[in-house]
């Protein structure tokens, strides 16, 4: 883990760069500092690795004081990525990643090893890539070496500053995507500077917001977008998100709760008459204990009908796609319109499988009503 | 037409003498330039590093370079005699400046963001500067090097006024005894000489840069 205390930082040239901030960037997580351009977000990142000594204040990584440790040694034990790429031109990319081994003097082999597994690892083939220049290589793909050099050594801790800003928005939210499945595996302590909130919001587990070298509100995403400290914070947030995150209610407040259901020991011929009598093409499968089994549409059973035997267990098929309960609306019909979904079942757990209800098409519209009321009276 | 059968048939003729002429000019400008480039280098290095000595260091080599060569071998003379030695002195004296000024430009034109980089995976400063710095800086001391052998090769014509030889030893006896075939004898291969410098080390020059471009 890593602490501020009482940090004060003025520059040479007397400039209050940071005053009093105390801080816990939190152990396996992706700590986001954000704030408006010249706010000290990338001073208060670079007293982490000794680039900038406090003037007042100290800094701890899990309880040691690092002003008594040897920045040289500090450095090489953390992963940096710098704001605007940095790799170093005159080296091939092999060189680039195996920058730090080579200065911890790994062995050849194991630093060999290394470098092909972390190439791999972004998806740039180690036989091609290896070899070139960093200007051989396109903006993104420089990004990644950036990424994973400061992976390399296997620091625990690995500095961002905004690594992604010189970037197209595709090559951005692609790297995104890779930084946060990438954090699943190796659950590293991430500090990641950014000014662009929806970056913010998509890649941090937490939020420290910066304003004029003080720290304004930190948190959780959604504790900054559903309470924000004051109206700097909105402001930032920008009306548009505070909106989205208020206005975008769970599943569980359009869903249906009690839709046709049957047990899997209902015989065929019983079911069809169920369907008939309630209207609808298809049973939800729910055992005695509540549990989603899986769901017999009409076709599956009219189709094994002869078979007197066969009972909704046999003909019934799982569900390939379920949200928990608290899931927002847009993410249940996200996953019906790109899966064609004539609904989405709703459950207390993905584990537990306990099923509460279903979202349908139906249940959306009535939604859509909800949340833009009255377009008809703007005199439009 | 029949002058230029006797320049050659002079050339072939005395190709052992010319041969150890050109070898010991090129030796002098070599020894003056290797020195100049390891003082050069440092020197530049010292002045990128600290802005308060970079004036110093670059006016000193810069009056060094304004005063005529062959001004500066006589002043030289004064002091170590006649002979290989002393030219020698001379042609890293006038070789320091081109080295200086580019190693301090070069170093000065490295990316901030990049030695930043350098210190951030944990580099010392000295490895910083051997294994970043310098390897980006080279494009500019390789033109540095190539300013410094071109004009090495010139002034090292004039050596023999203060005991050396080399090529210039051809041409000085051709004005004395008033030879003009002597005199290109000299002149013409000093001449190639000073081409093949530049052109060989402008090569390295450019795949210097290709390499290091970002
Ligand atoms: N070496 C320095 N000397 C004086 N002032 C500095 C120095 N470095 C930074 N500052 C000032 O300190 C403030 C904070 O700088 P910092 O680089 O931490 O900002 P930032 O939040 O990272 O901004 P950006 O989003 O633009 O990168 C800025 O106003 C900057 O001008
Ligand atoms: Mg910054």
């Amino acid at each position: 883990m890593i602490r501020l205390e009482h940090i004060h930082k003025v520059y040479e040239d007397g400039f209050r760069a940071l005053e009093d901030i105390n801080l816990e960037f939190t152990e396996g997580q992706i700590n986001v500092l954000i704030g408006p351009s010249g706010c000290g977000k990338t001073t208060t990142m670079k007293l982490i690795n000794r680039l900038i000594n406090p003037t007042k204040g100290k800094v701890y990584i899990n309880g040691e004081d690092i002003s008594k440790i040897n920045p040289v040694s500090l450095r090489r034990r953390i992963g940096y990525v710098i704001q605007h790429v940095g790799l170093f031109p005159h080296m091939t990319i092999f060189n680039n990643v195996a920058v730090v081994p080579k200065l911890l003097k790994w062995e050849p082999r194991r630093i060999e090893r290394r470098v092909n597994e972390l190439l791999d690892l972004v998806g740039l083939d180690p036989e091609t890539y290896r070899d070139r220049y960093p200007s051989e290589l396109s903006g993104g793909q420089q990004q990644r070496i950036g990424v994973i050099r400061a992976l390399a050594a296997e620091p625990s801790i690995i500095l961002m500053d905004e690594p992604f800003s010189a970037l197209d928005p595709i090559s951005r939210e692609q790297l995104q995507d890779e930084l946060i499945s990438l954090q699943e595996n190796i659950q590293k302590t991430i500090v990641f500077v950014t000014h662009d909130m929806d970056e913010a919001l998509k890649i941090a587990d937490r939020i420290i917001l910066m304003k004029a070298g003080k720290v304004i509100q930190e948190g959780s995403p959604e504790k900054i977008l559903r309470h924000p400290a004051n109206d700097f914070v909105k402001d930032f947030i920008g009306k548009k998100r505070l909106k989205q995150s208020e206005k975008v209610p769970a599943v569980d407040e359009v869903m249906i709760e009690n839709p046709v259901t049957a047990y899997p020991t209902r015989g065929l011929a019983q079911s069809i008459s169920l369907m008939e009598r309630r209207r609808v093409d298809s049973l939800i499968v729910v055992d005695k204990q509540k549990k989603l089994k899986g769901y017999a549409p009409i076709f599956n059973i009219l189709e094994k009908y002869t078979e007197e035997e066969q009972t909704l267990a046999d003909v019934m098929k799982p569900f390939e796609h379920v949200v928990e309960q608290g899931t927002p609306v847009t993410v249940a019909l996200d996953l019906m319109s790109t899966h064609q979904l004539p609904y989405v079942p709703v459950v207390r757990s993905q584990q537990d499988h306990t099923f509460v209800g279903v979202v349908t098409r139906g249940s959306m519209v009535r939604l859509m009503a909800d949340v833009y009321p009255g377009q008809g009276n703007e005199g439009v | 037409m029949s002058f230029m059968v006797d320049l050659l048939a002079y050339m072939v003729n005395h190709w052992d003498l010319l041969l150890k002429l050109a070898i010991e000019h090129v030796l002098m400008v070599f020894f003056g330039l290797i020195s100049a480039l390891v003082v050069g280098v440092i020197l530049g290095v010292i002045s990128a590093r600290y802005d308060r000595l970079a004036p110093v260091i670059l006016s000193i080599a810069n009056v060094i370079q304004i005063i005529p060569s062959l001004a500066l071998l006589a002043i030289l003379m004064l002091y170590f005699g006649l002979g290989f030695y002393t030219v020698t002195v001379g042609l890293f004296l006038y070789s320091l400046m081109p080295i200086i000024r580019n190693t301090y430009v070069g170093l000065n034109e490295v990316d901030e963001h990049i030695s930043e980089a350098g210190r951030g995976v944990g580099m010392t400063a000295f490895q910083l500067l051997t294994k970043v710095q310098l390897p980006l800086a080279l494009p500019f001391m390789m033109a540095g090097l190539r300013v410094a052998a071109v004009i090495a090769v010139g002034v090292a014509t004039i050596a023999p006024f203060i005991g050396g030889d080399g090529l210039g030893r051809e041409i000085f006896n051709g004005i004395n005894m008033r030879n003009e075939i002597r005199i290109y004898a000299g002149a013409i291969p000093s001449a190639a000489l000073a081409i093949i410098a530049d052109f060989t080390l402008g090569r390295l020059e450019n795949r210097l840069k290709n390499r290091t471009e970002s």
